[in-house]
């Protein structure tokens, strides 16, 4: 479980994040969601410790990830994955290098046992015999699942998705969202997944936080989302002329 | 300006961080030695041959007279290449070529958030990403320029031959002439290198891994790497002459 708790920041004195406190669950796929630059893709860098909270505390499981050392980071870190938007695949590495990069950075496993657990991932994320490939060769969607499994190699306790399907055909888009849903239960994993598709939203949120300009307007599950008094939520959930058509009376 | 300074020097400390597996490490720095070095050598190898090709003709031309030797013009190029043109004009072609071939590498990776990737999985990104750049550069260049000087001698001794401008045996001894200073300048030459090698690759690294914005600020920073990577080659080989040669 990762707790944020009242978590706020600023860059060159515009507030983007003011005073958020959620709690992401254990074995669920949480997301948040928002309008562009509602402070969502903000809020995650600032969980995983790319960006430093002016204000706040955030916990992995009861450790104060703010307050730990630059080697406990580093550990902690090895129990999380990321899936970034634009999949950030090591450009000049192959698929099955890409894969075997944390394995061989924080492993001491042999040649043979890599490539073994490379060829697993490879294959949990339907993946076949594109190994020797580079991401210039692969599709997006075919990179969103290859970067999956690289953040998965190192089965983590936390999985972090940033707009995972942006770019993607409405097809291969729910494939990586049941991909993602199916590994966050496997696992049993912590999962935070920002995006601003409805799709997802109603597909795999298990858990949901809504920002609305840095601020937290709501939070819930998919089952009530549809039924939110909230204005800002409304105004995001029916924006499309078929959602307001089905809209419940 | 300080900002920048300060931010240049926090990336120094942090290339020399523990590495998180020496393996990975230096398969890194083979790979760096390849890049930056040995996929250089053919420019290196042609510049190198036409400059001592042209200053053979140059000197030959200008010192035309009865009173002067022909092997002066041998020792000339020798001077001219080892001192000067071979250390300080092709690191500045260097400067150009694998300044910004790093500057735009390292802004691509960080535009499509491949560095932070490196950051979310643990990965001391300078370290991995710099350190073996600079550490291969100090390796490499030296060598480079090494080669550099022989395929300078060489374009120099074809020009006597195909030109018969002067003898080849002239220039060649002219070559061998005073040879007593010669590992004084040699290793001036080197050292020279050494330094330019570094502050080619960290200038340039500095403006790739620190750019921000899109895919257009890829091409500025890959220009400022090769402009200010050039001023501080020009502004230490200044302070390096002043202080090995007088």
């Amino acid at each position: 479980m990762i707790t944020v708790k009242n978590i706020s920041k600023s860059f060159n004195g515009t507030q983007v994040l003011k005073d958020i406190s959620f709690g992401f669950e254990k074995g669920k796929t949480n997301l948040i969601i928002g309008k562009s630059g509602s402070g969502k893709s903000v809020l995650t860098k600032c969980i995983v410790g790319l960006f430093e909270p002016d204000e706040g505390e955030i916990f992995y499981d009861n450790r104060d990830f703010l307050a730990l050392k630059s080697k406990e980071k580093k550990d902690l870190r090895k129990e999380m994955g990321m899936l970034f938007q634009g999949s950030a695949l090591f450009d000049s590495l192959s698929v099955e290098e890409n894969v075997a990069f944390p394995l061989r950075m924080f492993t001491n496993m042999l040649e043979d046992e890599i490539l073994e657990r490379v060829n697993f991932c490879l294959n949990r994320v339907n993946i076949l015999n594109k190994n020797n490939l580079y991401p210039s060769e692969l599709s997006g969607g075919m990179q969103k699942r290859v970067a999956i499994a690289r953040a998965i190699s190192l089965q983590p306790k936390y999985l972090f998705c940033d707009e995972p399907n942006s770019g993607l055909d409405p097809v291969t888009a729910i494939v990586i969202d049941e991909l993602i849903k199916e590994i966050t239960d496997e696992y049993k994993m912590t999962t935070i997944v920002i995006t601003h598709d409805m799709n997802s939203v109603l597909e795999i949120g298990d858990n949901i936080l809504f920002i609305d300009n840095g601020i937290k307007k709501w939070e819930g599950s998919k089952n009530e989302i549809l039924n939110v008094k909230v204005q800002e939520l409304h105004d995001f959930v029916y924006v499309s002329k078929f959602l307001q058509n089905i809209k419940p009376k | 300006m300080i900002k920048n300074f300060g931010k240049y020097i926090l990336m120094l400390y942090y290339i020399f961080h523990k590495p998180e597996k020496f393996g990975v490490y230096f398969k890194r720095l083979s790979h760096e030695v390849i890049e930056l070095g040995v996929k250089s050598l053919f420019i290196v190898s042609i510049m190198s041959a036409f400059m001592g090709a042209v200053l053979v003709i140059q000197t030959a031309t200008a010192i035309e007279s009865a009173w002067i030797p022909d092997y002066t013009v041998g020792f000339t190029v020798k001077q001219s290449m080892l001192l000067e043109f071979c250390p300080t004009i092709i690191s500045l072609i260097l400067a150009g070529k694998v300044g910004s071939s790093i500057a735009s590498e390292l802004g691509s990776m960080k535009v499509t958030e491949q560095i932070d990737a490196l950051e979310v999985m643990g990965v001391n990104s300078i370290g991995y990403l710099i350190g073996p750049k600079i550490l291969g550069s100090l390796f490499i260049f030296p060598i480079v320029i090494t080669y550099s000087m022989f395929f300078g001698f060489m374009g120099g001794g074809l020009v006597c031959y195909f030109t018969e401008i002067i003898p080849v045996n002239q220039y060649i001894l002219g070559i061998r002439s005073f040879s007593e200073d010669n590992f004084t300048f040699i290793r001036y030459a080197l050292t020279k290198t050494v330094v330019f090698a570094f502050l080619i690759t960290s200038i340039s690294s500095y403006f790739g891994y620190y750019l921000k914005g899109g895919s257009l600020a890829v091409g500025k920073a890959s220009t400022n790497a090769v402009v200010y990577s050039s001023i501080f080659i020009l502004f230490a080989n200044y302070i390096l002459t002043q202080l090995m040669l007088i």
